[in-house]
């Protein structure tokens, strides 16, 4: 990639800087807390799956029966899994079936550190030898076949999966790279992932373990049809981000939606509660070669794109930071920007065409994700059309790394197939007939596209500044980022924080801290490569 | 009588473009399914012009078609809250302080799951939407806006608090009509509590129709592009009319 804006180096250094400074006081607090997520996600790498009639699923049960105890779950809620594994001496799979029936985890008496040391090493051993395996088989069938440049990725929402895998086959075989599941409305509300195969949602399908499978299983099959490997994404978004990330890494998701601030402005979720949830939901994507999408382009649905550009570009900055103290490198952060401004401003395209030019540079080995215009699509879909080939343009004059394709119906419904194949022709088009325009260009000095980029920067600049004066916290709910407000102790999920005790316990966690060698409190830039 | 029909370039030549998918793979044969359907449909003449495979079992299709159906548009009766124009926002505070005399209260949410601000948000917000002021805005509105995912039960309560004259719902997702189960909730619930009748409920949403609307048990609907004028001079025209007519 060939810098041609001039950014001042400086600038971006001070802004990492003040990134590093603005997040280090959550980190530490993220450290010193746990959620019931976050030990319902370590339960199901241990393997804990399935649920109870009432469609409880048992990483919940255990969760709920510990905490009634009177030290609840401050020591985490592996001790008493394995503890009862040891007793009985059960595989996972058979406790699960005995807990799901109604078996009391509380009643089993402690055994020997040694005996649960043991036990939580072989089955660490167990998820590692199966994460290794899914990353082995996505590098190698990475390597067999080739994909679009950037990549083209496309959403089904039909909120059945037996459907959704109709639609995202026929938008494989147009030329999609990359596949998102859009979970169904309520999902990031509910403090639990459902269990099984699902065909009712809203707005989308429910994300869910068999789900994924089904889906995997799809996307495998058509992929090798076309010598092309398909990527899955979903969202750990919500209430169970790392829970979700932890059944991506299973069934070998490719992609994760994972935004660090996005459910405490979009959902309502609360602030204390998100971070603690995307720290250890974005070391399982790190572990398990997750590319991270995170999720800027929504404020710009909720404020003005050309007035809050630099909101955008301060996320990124504290996104990219919150990643790497959660160990992901940078090949792996699909930071996101949006092309989102009105249509009707004069020069709209230049200004869109710097913003997309300069988080190019700043991030430079980065898969930037760049999001189609939404806000301003209309039931005008001719005009949609346009402005999405504009899109297309931006993205591929910019050198982007995730292309989200944009619909033409946006404004009116969830895709259908044919939006689908007409969004893949119109990028194809595009990107085709200007493959090597990136190369060609240069910008002109004093003009339009520099002067756009450098006021963005320094406007960011001057901005994280303000938050590392009044903290994370506070900025968040003084509303500066999407003109959303939320008070630290509003929101939902609040209840499910939990402060570890002398004795937490989370052999997992530490197992993925060293593999990813992180240490506390760190804002460091370890990672695996 | 004044009979229309579509126009391409001649009046009343009927002409309709047209594009859908049918579930079967692309060839002669599927063109032919694809012209024969669209003359099913009633359409006198039909082009197949393009045709494409999505997948290997489906095939897209544009076509033209002539249409012989005319409509008689002095007949036909527009689907609007209310005939009148609106009043603007200094017009509706003088008609609260003169013909109602009192604050009009005013509560509204995006109900159920849905998680939309942006439209309630134009409506009632300070700032309000394209240089039209949300309610907020009004000296002589009290406007509360509960936000999104607030639940019915939320809602309602705390207009029977406010003692609200009218609760303002918006929906947005309408997939698998899921705004349709929404919003009659609650009404449901606004008769189960037996209060129906003290508020002027207004729904809203880029797919909320006024007829919808009023099928549902609304008083009224307002769609796209619709502003704080329309809801506001639509609210205090019929407290105004239901002060001065009381229902038993
Ligand atoms: C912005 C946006 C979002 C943002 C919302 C941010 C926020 N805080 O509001 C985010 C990114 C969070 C989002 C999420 C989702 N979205 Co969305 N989103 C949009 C988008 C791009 C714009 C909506 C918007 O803001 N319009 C601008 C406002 C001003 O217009 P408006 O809402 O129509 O409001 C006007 C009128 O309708 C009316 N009005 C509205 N409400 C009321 C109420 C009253 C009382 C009155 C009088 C009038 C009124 O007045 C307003 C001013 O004129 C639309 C696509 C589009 N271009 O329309 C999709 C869209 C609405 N979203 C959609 C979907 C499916 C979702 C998700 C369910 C996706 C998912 N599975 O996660 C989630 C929703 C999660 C949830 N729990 O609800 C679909 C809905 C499809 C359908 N018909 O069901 C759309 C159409 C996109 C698509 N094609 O798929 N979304």
């Amino acid at each position: 990639m060939r810098k041609k804006l001039g950014l001042s180096q400086d600038k971006i250094d001070e802004a990492r800087a003040l990134s590093k400074q603005i997040c280090t006081p959550v980190l530490e607090f993220i450290d010193r807390h746990s959620s019931v997520t976050v030990e319902r996600a370590t339960l199901r790498l241990a393997g804990a799956d399935l649920a109870n009639e009432d469609g409880v699923p048992v990483p919940n049960l255990v969760v709920q029966q510990l905490a009634s105890t009177p030290d609840g779950l401050e020591g985490g809620a592996l001790r008493p899994y394995l503890t009862a594994m040891v007793k009985t001496g059960l595989t996972p799979e058979a406790l699960n079936q005995k807990i799901a029936d109604g078996l009391k985890l509380t009643e089993f008496s402690p055994i020997p550190d040694r005996d649960l040391e043991l036990k939580a090493g072989q089955l660490i051993d167990r998820a590692e030898a199966r994460i290794q395996k899914n990353r082995a088989f996505r590098k190698e069938k990475q390597a067999e076949g080739k994909n679009h440049d950037p990549l083209l990725y496309l959403i089904v929402a039909t909120g059945n999966i037996y459907e959704d895998v109709k639609q995202a086959t026929a938008a494989a075989e147009q030329g999609a790279d990359v596949i998102a599941v859009i979970r169904t409305t309520a999902q990031s509300l509910l403090d639990y992932v459902p269990y099984g195969a699902t065909t009712e949602g809203f707005g989308g399908t429910y994300a869910t373990q068999e789900n994924f499978r089904i889906m995997r299983a799809a996307l495998d099959e058509v992929g090798e049809k076309l010598h092309r490997y398909i990527q899955l994404t979903n969202y750990a978004s919500g209430l169970c981000m790392p829970e979700i990330a932890a059944m991506g890494a299973l069934e070998r998701l490719d992609m994760m939606l994972n935004d660090s601030m996005y459910g405490i402005l979009f959902r309502d979720i609360n602030m204390y509660r998100t971070f603690v949830d995307q720290k250890f939901s974005r070391m399982i994507d790190a572990w398990a070669g997750i590319t991270i999408n995170t999720g800027e382009d929504n404020y710009l649905t909720t404020s003005d794109a050309y007035e809050k550009a630099y909101t955008v570009l301060a996320s990124q900055f504290l996104n990219e930071r919150f990643a790497f103290a959660a160990g992901l490198p940078e090949h792996l952060m699909g930071l996101g920007h949006a092309f989102e401004m009105d249509p009707s401003i004069t020069n709209g395209f230049l200004f869109e065409l710097a913003q997309a030019q300069m988080a190019r540079e700043i991030f430079p080995n980065h898969p930037l994700k760049y999001m189609p215009p939404t806000k301003f699509m209309s039931g005008d879909i001719f005009k949609g059309l346009a402005m999405n080939s504009l899109f297309c343009f931006v993205s591929k004059a910019t050198g982007q790394g995730i292309h989200l394709l944009g619909m033409l119906t946006e404004a009116i419904h969830t895709p259908f197939m044919m939006d689908r194949y007409l969004a893949v022709e119109n990028a194809q088009y595009v990107m085709n007939a200007m493959a090597g325009f990136e190369d060609e260009v240069e910008f002109k000095e004093g003009g339009i596209v520099k002067t756009r980029a450098a006021e963005v920067l320094d406007r960011t600049l001057a901005f994280l500044r303000e938050i590392a004066q009044k903290g994370l916290f506070e900025s968040i709910a003084q509303g500066d980022f999407a003109d959303v407000k939320r008070p630290k102790d509003g929101g939902k999920g609040l209840e499910g924080l939990i402060a570890k005790g002398d004795h937490y316990w989370n052999p997992f966690e530490s197992h993925l801290k060293r593999v990813l060698h992180l240490s506390d409190g760190s804002a460091n830039e370890g990672g695996l490569q | 009588m004044n009979l229309i029909r579509p126009y391409g370039d001649t009046l009343n030549d009927g002409k309709v473009q047209l594009s859908f998918t049918l579930p079967i793979p692309d060839g002669a044969r599927a063109l032919e399914a694809a012209r024969e359907l669209v003359l099913k449909w009633g359409f006198k003449e039909c082009e197949i012009v393009h045709s494409a495979p999505l997948s290997a079992g489906f095939t897209f299709f544009v076509a033209y078609a002539q249409t012989e159906i005319t409509i008689d548009f002095d007949t036909v009766v527009a689907d609007e809250a209310s005939k009148e124009a609106p009043m603007t926002m200094d017009e509706t505070d003088d008609f609260i302080r003169q013909q109602i005399g009192r604050k009009v209260i005013i509560v509204g949410a995006c109900t159920g799951s849905d998680a939309h601000t942006v439209g309630i948000d134009a409506i009632m917000n300070m700032k309000g939407y394209n240089h039209h002021f949300g309610l907020e805005r009004y000296r002589e509105i009290q406007a509360y806006n509960l936000g999104a995912q607030v639940p019915n039960e939320k809602l309602i309560a705390k207009a029977r608090e406010l003692n609200a004259d009218a609760i303002l719902v918006s929906q947005v997702v309408t997939q698998k009509d899921i705004h349709l189960h929404n919003m009659t909730e609650f009404i449901e619930l606004l008769e189960a509590e037996g209060v129906r009748d003290k508020f002027i409920c207004v729904a809203g949403g880029p797919r909320i129709s006024n007829k919808l609307a009023i099928e549902l048990g609304f008083d009224v609907g307002f769609g796209r592009g619709s502003y704080a004028d329309d809801v506001a001079s639509y609210i205090v025209r019929t407290l105004k009319e239901r002060l001065d007519h009381p229902r038993i």
